[in-house]
């Protein structure tokens, strides 16, 4: 059965959707767990330093202990938050973030209720009230988190796509000398199945040989069915190389289909770009 | 229609290096002010991003390439939609003078509701403790207010004030902590529709009346007003506020437009829970360093005089203070 994870979904005045994994209760009690375990040293060491002013006055070192504990439990999650951007050292290790629930960036009253309700969400014992709390809530809500308008989502690390995992490096497409071919393997390929090839090549270096030599295989068995090219030009090619060139004829010829201006639409709408000198 | 992914990517592809190379300078230096040019930059190279990201969802399933630049949208989406908020620049002068009375007149509705429970309280303590002394330990079940008063007061007379010498300061900073962890508990209790700041207020108020009674009616009512005037005239003000902001909370969570109130209000609850915090810190200092000297190194009457005085302050302060 496939995991199901919330997720928070935004919608921004342009129209464009998008959605955020939220971290669940597990990961959160976790990276608590480590913040906790972070206070402990920083007061350990807050403590140590103090020790110096015992030479003035016992009395006035345990009230700058006492003091300085307390400001250290409280201000910990709040300056964190606040100069980490959302993170403390716990989110940060455990890849967790707080963020605004509208995606917006957070305000500093935000991060400062949110970490004072931990008074309540802390009780009875180990976020008791706040673990119910973010069960019962949709978006895995704490008080605090309800209180400030806040959530935690889960950092994903996502490598921008490499386009040149599609043509090897080689630019040479001997399906395209062909074009009466190469039309009615377009007029024969689905999207769905170009799209299964097109995702295929993205990944093959993930594949083990075997596995990649077998689904590219059958792969090349889907496209000769639906086109015979001559056997003088496909003789040499692997099935790999027989799929990439199949998906290239389809996908730019569609391309060239298409009006000019359809093209990239998205962006021309957008004008002018400023400072863009670098990429036009 | 299938989109000329490749081409695509390689296109775009350059955008989002720059774009996330901003976000990334952005995000590793908060405090850093961006130049106009740089902001109309981040702003172009968003509005390009969230262009491509709706084309590829429209034209294409690929996952991945999805997936990362929602991630890079999102990213931008909270820079370049900035709320718009008061500015949250800390002025401490400004808010001690202006932010925090104006605040406090902003709500008195739930500081009148937290005055009454309190009250209410009393009353009941008050009550209780006339016509059924036994419930003594029930009604103050703290260490320090359990003998007898005549016990209490002979103590702290002989004793001269030296009961806490060498551990003023220490009882001070504990005092501040402990009360500040309870008026942040009582604010915070908000959360619970305020049933958590009402049960917590009345059973404060309970305490108090419990303690007044056994101390009237022992005889004793100047040690009583000289021992907690000083102090009680500032802190438990500042536990009523920490209420008042419970209640503040509470109304938000219950009442219509649930995130768009506590959006309006975030900044007035954190003005009270804050201002009560800063008035724990003096009755703190005030009742280590002054409540605890009695007659004969004190006269009752200057130390009921003081608590007066601050009353009259506070009151002055929070009800005069910052008008226009």
């Amino acid at each position: 059965m496939e995991a199901a994870y919330a997720e928070l979904a935004i919608e921004t005045p342009e129209g464009v959707r998008f959605s955020l994994p939220l971290a669940g209760p597990a990961s959160r009690f976790l990276a608590w767990s480590i913040d906790t375990a972070a206070i402990g040293l920083l007061c350990g060491f807050l403590g140590k330093g103090l020790q110096m002013t015992g030479v003035l006055s016992i009395d006035l070192m345990w009230a700058l202990i006492v003091v300085s504990y307390f400001a250290v439990w409280v201000g910990y999650g709040i300056a964190f938050e606040w100069l980490w951007r959302g993170e403390t050292p716990g989110k940060r290790v455990l890849g967790l973030r707080v963020l605004d629930e509208r995606g917006l960036k957070l305000q500093f009253s935000q991060i400062a209720l949110r970490n004072l309700m931990r008074f309540l969400d802390a009780l009875p014992a180990l976020y008791l009230v706040g673990g119910a709390a973010m069960i019962l809530s949709h978006r895995y809500q704490r008080l605090g988190d309800l209180v400030a308008n806040t959530v935690v989502i889960r950092r994903r690390k996502i490598m921008a796509p490499d386009a040149n995992q599609l043509d090897g490096g080689e630019k040479f497409n001997s399906f395209l000398d062909l074009p009466h071919l190469a039309a009615r393997l377009r007029q024969q390929v689905s999207p769905e199945l170009a799209q299964i090839a097109y995702e295929t090549l993205l990944r093959r270096d993930q594949l083990s040989a075997e596995m990649r030599i077998q689904v590219f295989r059958q792969l090349a068995e889907r496209f000769r069915e639906m086109v015979k090219f001559p056997e003088e030009i496909t003789a040499s090619l692997t099935d790999e190389r027989y799929v990439r060139n199949a998906l290239e004829t389809v996908t730019r010829v569609t391309h060239r289909r298409e009006p000019e201006s359809h093209r990239y639409g998205g962006t021309r709408a957008i004008g002018v770009a400023p400072g863009d000198r670098k990429h036009s | 229609m299938i989109l000329d992914l490749p081409r695509f990517l390689a296109t775009e592809r350059a955008y989002w290096d720059e774009l996330e190379a901003v976000l990334n300078k952005i995000e590793n230096d908060p405090l850093r002010r961006l130049p106009l040019a740089e902001i109309t930059r981040l702003q172009y190279l968003y509005q390009r991003s969230a262009s491509a990201l709706a084309r590829l969802s429209t034209f294409s399933a690929e996952p991945e390439t999805r997936e990362y630049l929602e991630l890079l949208v999102a990213r931008a989406y909270a820079e370049c939609h900035p709320k718009r908020v008061r500015s949250e620049r800390l002025r401490p002068r400004h808010w001690l003078l202006h932010t925090f009375p104006q605040t406090f007149r902003r709500h008195t509705q739930a500081f009148g509701f937290a005055v009454g429970l309190t009250i209410a309280g009393a009353i009941f303590g008050w009550t209780a403790l006339t016509f059924d002394y036994s419930a003594k330990s029930v009604l103050m079940p703290f260490p320090g207010l359990m003998q007898p008063p005549a016990q209490r007061v002979k103590q702290d007379e002989k004793a001269r004030g030296a009961r806490l010498a060498g551990h003023k300061s220490t009882f001070a900073a504990e005092l501040m902590t402990h009360n500040i962890q309870i008026a942040l508990l009582t604010f915070a209790m908000g959360a619970t529709c305020g049933v958590g700041s009402v049960v917590l207020l009345f059973y404060n108020g309970v305490t108090v009346g419990a303690v007044a009674a056994d101390y009237v009616h022992g005889g004793f009512t100047q040690f009583l007003l000289g021992w907690l005037l000083p102090h009680g005239v500032i802190e438990i003000p500042a536990i009523l506020i920490a209420g008042q902001a419970g209640f503040v909370l509470a109304a938000a969570l219950i009442g219509r437009r649930r995130r768009e109130r506590l959006r309006e209000l975030s900044s007035d609850l954190l003005t009270l829970a804050g201002g009560a915090a800063l008035l724990l810190v003096w009755a703190g200092i005030v009742e280590a360093f002054f409540s605890q000297y009695d007659y004969p190194v004190l006269p009752y009457d200057l130390k009921i005089a003081f608590g007066l005085v601050e009353l009259v302050a506070l009151t002055f302060y929070l009800y005069r203070a910052g008008r226009t």
